[in-house]
């Protein structure tokens, strides 16, 4: 036996060595699988940690020395244009103000739409901007290095994104790098949305590095170009981002469709990236003008289905609140948001049972100029506020000659 | 006259190289440094896989089989590390390659170009197959054999290995 070894010493090493490997790479893959990938072992995690120590400063100094050296040609070429790019500048931010004003009436709009289906809002909070100081080297995993870790208070499954869409979600922290997997490796997993059919799916990459969007059903219609959002179901990035946009969408071989997406960061081209350090979560409710207050009354008015007032006995029709009988909201003026002055919200409020009127209309905590008997129309809230717009009734009060003023109906003006 | 052509050497024919341990640890991290920070930067760079060409050419250098799997296994275990992947996946293919390459080194010659390039280009396919069955059996990573791309890769990295070969050899000591 002896001289078998002796005979055969370096396969017997060579042997030694694979079985040490196999059945450590085994032991490492059973413990994932126990774990569901969340935790990694004691010896795997320090050898990880050595490795990573030796080799990000290196790559940090790499990097720095990469930027000192493109920044001096930088600097100079950009001083030559500097007065040429200030004028376009100055134009792009004269148009990106009016385009902003728009986009605020268009976001008050959803914003209240969103209040009237009780949805949490979340958005982008915090982040922390990083370097990306390397990669893993491999075709086979799609990681980044940045240069940032937990002493900037990174941590696991935080969101990596750029200006132009998602990149990936922080999977090991070490003292000062992170690991990023990437959307594009087949190991991740992002909750996605296409912004106009609103199809939900998963996004996986492949072993190819592309980015799929799976479990969409076949007898679905995507079209190329289609944006693609993320969905906020994985809890990890926030509803809302870019991811990219639809590149192909064929039949699969099973229910799904095969949808490629080409994704909106440029995936093999990043320099530097933002870490979602914290995301808030806000209820969109209504909110009050500074120094007032938001009435309890004004809350459920906002969140209940309105009844429609009875109309007095022997009176004429009432006024024509909704068409249907069941306006949205109790409240016939858009929802009173931040800005928005009190008096111009006129609520309507529901009559009581038996015909009798309700105890008050409700002005925004003023008492209501109820003591004129001119009958109304009274328009559903869906009128959109303009820009500087605060001070104007969010409720339109028409008077109708030919009807009286139903019963537990006020309208202020 | 007699007229002999020696189609293969001998192991007495063959110079056996040695490298100073700075040389044998720096190169090795070099490697891996740059196979890591030049992606940033080149994408398709991934395609060049340095590290394993280092353990190639330590490899059939030093042409000792112990030597050549342990570098092989050390150097893939670093690369494993560097990776999301569980470690062990590089080490056991470069652990092969290793003492593939080194038991080659001993029966032929490998000091011009277009042997350089024929051994590399085989034991890149060697390695990527290694790496393809363990991944896939072991570790259970869904991962698709693509002919084509890991022909060319092979290829390409049979070419660097010429490029960087010829800088290697610069280091070497003879015994």
């Amino acid at each position: 036996m002896e001289s078998f070894f002796s005979r055969y010493r370096n396969a017997s090493l060579l042997v030694l060595v694979l079985v040490a490997q196999v059945v450590g790479l085994g032991t490492q893959v059973k413990k994932r699988n126990d774990t569901a990938g969340k935790s990694e072992t004691g010896g795997t995690r320090l050898i990880r940690l050595w490795v990573v120590d030796a080799i990000t400063p290196v790559e940090k100094f790499f990097v720095g020395g990469f930027h000192g050296i493109r920044n001096i040609g930088k600097n100079y070429f950009y001083l030559r244009g500097v007065r040429q790019e200030n004028r376009e500048l100055k134009a792009e931010v004269d148009r990106l103000r009016i385009e902003r004003v728009r986009l605020s009436e268009d976001a008050a709009q959803a914003h209240r739409l969103q209040a009237l289906l009780g949805f949490k809002e979340q958005f982008v909070s915090q982040t922390i901007a990083a370097q990306v100081i390397g990669t893993s080297g491999s075709d086979q995993s799609h990681v980044l290095y940045i240069d940032r870790g937990s002493s900037d208070g990174i941590k696991p499954d935080m969101a990596v994104i750029t200006a132009a869409g998602v990149v990936g979600k922080v999977l090991r922290v070490f003292h000062s790098s992170s690991q990023v997997l990437l959307i594009n490796d087949s190991s991740s997993g992002v909750g996605a949305i296409l912004e106009s059919s609103r199809l939900q799916g998963i996004l996986q990459g492949t072993a190819a590095g592309e980015v799929t969007l799976k479990y969409v059903m076949s007898d679905e219609k995507v079209q190329p170009g289609e944006p693609v959002l993320t969905s906020g179901g994985d809890r990890i990035f926030p509803k809302g981002l870019p991811i990219g946009v639809v590149q192909a969408a064929n039949p699969g071989s099973d229910l799904f469709l095969n949808i490629r997406v080409k994704p909106a960061a440029n995936l093999s081209r990043l320099e530097e990236v933002l870490v979602v350090t914290s995301i808030a979560e806000t209820d969109p409710r209504l909110q009050a003008a500074p120094g007032q207050q938001i009435r309890a009354a004004d809350i459920l008015a906002e969140r209940l289905p309105s009844v429609p007032p009875k109309p007095a006995p022997g009176a004429p029709k009432a006024a024509n609140t909704t068409a249907s009988g069941t306006a949205p909201s109790a409240t016939a003026g858009a929802p009173t948001t931040a800005g928005a002055a009190p008096e111009a919200s006129a609520t309507i409020a529901p009559a009581k049972p038996g015909g009798s009127p309700a105890p008050s209309a409700t002005t925004g905590g003023k008492p209501a100029d109820s003591t004129t008997a001119k009958p109304a129309v009274v328009k559903p809230a869906v009128s959109k506020p303009a820009a500087g717009d605060a001070q104007k009734p969010r409720q339109t009060a028409k008077p109708a000659s030919d009807s009286p003023q139903a019963p537990g109906q006020d309208v202020s003006r | 006259m007699s007229d002999v052509t020696i189609v293969r050497t001998s192991r007495e024919e063959i110079e056996v190289y040695r490298f100073g341990p700075i040389i044998s640890i720096a190169v090795p991290l070099l490697a891996l440094v740059i196979q890591a920070f030049v992606p940033v930067r080149f994408r398709s760079f991934a395609v060049l896989d340095l590290p394993l060409l280092v353990t190639i050419f330590f490899a059939v250098t030093r042409r000792s089989q112990v030597a050549g799997l342990m570098t092989g296994a050390i150097i893939g275990l670093v690369q494993d590390a560097l990776t999301h992947q569980a470690i062990g996946l590089y080490g056991i293919a470069k652990t092969v390659v290793g003492y593939g390459a080194s038991s080659l080194g001993v029966k032929i010659d490998v000091e011009n170009p277009g042997t350089r390039l024929l051994v590399t280009t085989g034991f890149y396919l060697v390695h990527q197959a290694v790496y393809f069955l363990v991944a896939r059996n072991i570790a259970g990573l869904a991962l698709e054999w693509l002919w084509g791309r890991t022909l060319v890769a092979a290829l390409l990295n049979g070419v660097a290995s010429i490029i960087l070969f010829a800088i290697l050899d610069r280091f070497k000591r003879g015994t």
